[in-house]
């Protein structure tokens, strides 16, 4: 078995317009700038995108949005330090926004690579968030129901993969990089490194290849907080 | 409401250095982006508490020199920090599970708005624009202890404590203690209860600056900080 592509481009081909997209990475570390600048030149469109942001710039998601091929983007914290892409086009209506607290975010996805269609948390109860939601008490406490989350795809960032697509992560560059990779139909990784079968101590494993599709080897890949800092756009 | 309160009250880093004190040593705690970030620098000599970013780190060393940043190590605020000895990073499932499942002694925020019943307003000004929530929601759950630092009144000079929010709410009775320039006032059993003010302020003055009811502890200190801060 080895799940490895040749190219970028081979790895996101088969993304269709309309299609749900986790991306890794909280803010720049940690987010696949490569595989979502592959997403543009590709083209679909109307996509609904999941990432804890809405991008910073003129690169990566920022990019993404610039380019029409953004229709909803499901976020906790859509503002950055350079946020007008995405500002703009939600003042106008041009993009949906569905806004979600960042741990509950995160859980979300976890239950839905988890086959958990839903849970309760304390997170947001008696606030406009849980609007609407279920609310249930547990032990004296009020608890609001949240359903999972799942994608079509998912675009993630790691630092070695195997050809299983075992992956390790670098820093904090790991975030939601794990818990996405359970909850797409197809998870496609880019990883700074691409080493034999072995090359992984087991120990060290984080996400388990089952989770994987498919890797694309990324050396050096750009980090979005330099690109921004040279003012950089894309395409 | 003409009382001038420019030489009486606290500076942020007094506030800051103020709810510093109460960290006990070991603690795991939760400093929210901004303002409460400070609360790292004054720790009290022999006590070590252990931060927490929401992000995925724990344990985490202070921000690099320019130039050193290495932008996969990173804060909740998006700011570069540094590993040290003890440092672990996880995915964000794991560290919410901190947050929510109590495992944090103490998170500190920054508020718009305290009400008497605890109840908390630090995300949204109800303005419109875009809305932006980050871990706010989560952080007021689960730890031991969640503690707020704020300027006593707004800028235009209205309480920021309050008898109920106004403004759009982070958490319903959440709130266990309020840092501000003028006080420090826990939140009991829906009123708010004064444990320290500043020297320079009448006790009804206090009240006239505070929305809610503000009962007196049985014993009411003065909230004295160092002035070099």
């Amino acid at each position: 078995m080895d799940k490895t592509v040749a190219s970028l481009a081979e790895a996101v081909a088969d993304i269709p317009d309309g299609a749900t997209v986790m991306i890794g990475g909280f803010g720049g570390s940690g987010a696949p700038i490569e595989l979502i600048h592959a997403l543009i030149d590709q083209g679909a469109k109307d996509l609904t995108i999941i990432n804890n942001n809405a991008g910073n710039g003129h690169v990566g998601i920022a990019a993404l949005i610039e380019q029409g091929r953004v229709a909803k983007m499901i976020c906790s914290f859509p503002r950055s330090a350079d946020p007008r892409v995405f500002t703009e086009r939600y003042l106008d209506g041009r993009i949906a926004l569905e806004l979600v607290p960042q741990g509950t975010l995160a859980e979300r996805i976890r239950a839905g690579g988890a086959g958990i269609p839903a849970f309760y948390t304390p997170t947001s109860y008696g606030t406009e968030l849980a609007e609407g939601k279920p609310v249930e008490t547990f032990e004296g406490r009020p608890y609001v129901q949240e359903r999972w989350l799942k994608a079509d795809f998912a675009l993630l960032k790691a630092e070695e993969a195997d050809p299983h697509g075992n992956l390790t992560y670098r820093m904090a560059a790991r975030n939601f990089n794990p818990l996405m990779a359970t909850a797409a139909a197809t998870t496609v990784v880019q990883a700074s490194r691409i080493v034999p079968l072995g090359g992984i101590d087991p120990e060290q494993v984080i996400t388990p290849g089952i989770f994987v599709n498919r890797i694309v080897q990324v050396a050096n890949p750009a980090q979005e907080e330099e690109l921004n800092r040279a003012e950089a756009v894309y395409p | 409401m003409s009382i001038d309160l420019t030489d009486i009250q606290l500076s942020n880093a007094q506030i800051a250095w103020r709810a510093a004190q109460d960290i006990e040593d070991g603690a795991y705690v939760n400093l929210g982006i901004g303002f409460p970030e400070m609360v790292a620098r004054f720790q009290p000599k022999g006590h070590e508490a252990i931060f927490h970013t929401e992000n995925g780190v724990l344990d985490f060393g202070r921000a690099p020199e320019p130039g050193q940043e290495d932008w996969d190590c990173i804060n909740a605020g998006k700011k570069a920090i540094t590993t040290r000895p003890g440092t672990a990073f996880f995915h964000h499932a794991d560290s919410f599970a901190m947050v929510r499942g109590g495992h944090l002694d103490v998170a500190i925020l920054g508020a718009y708005q305290v009400a008497q019943t605890g109840d908390l307003a630090n995300w949204s000004t109800g303005k419109g624009g875009v809305p932006a929530v980050g871990g706010a929601m989560d952080l007021v759950h689960g730890a031991k202890r969640v503690a707020v630092l704020t300027d006593h009144v707004t800028k235009k000079g209205q309480p920021k404590l309050v008898d109920k929010c106004t403004l759009p709410l982070t958490g319903v009775g959440c709130v266990t203690r309020v840092y501000t320039s003028l006080a420090v006032i826990d939140v009991e059993d829906g009123v708010f209860v004064l444990r320290e003010k500043v020297p320079g302020i009448s006790l009804s003055d206090l009240q006239s600056l505070t929305g809610g009811e503000l009962k007196e502890a049985s014993k009411v200190g003065d909230l004295i900080c160092p002035e070099d801060l």
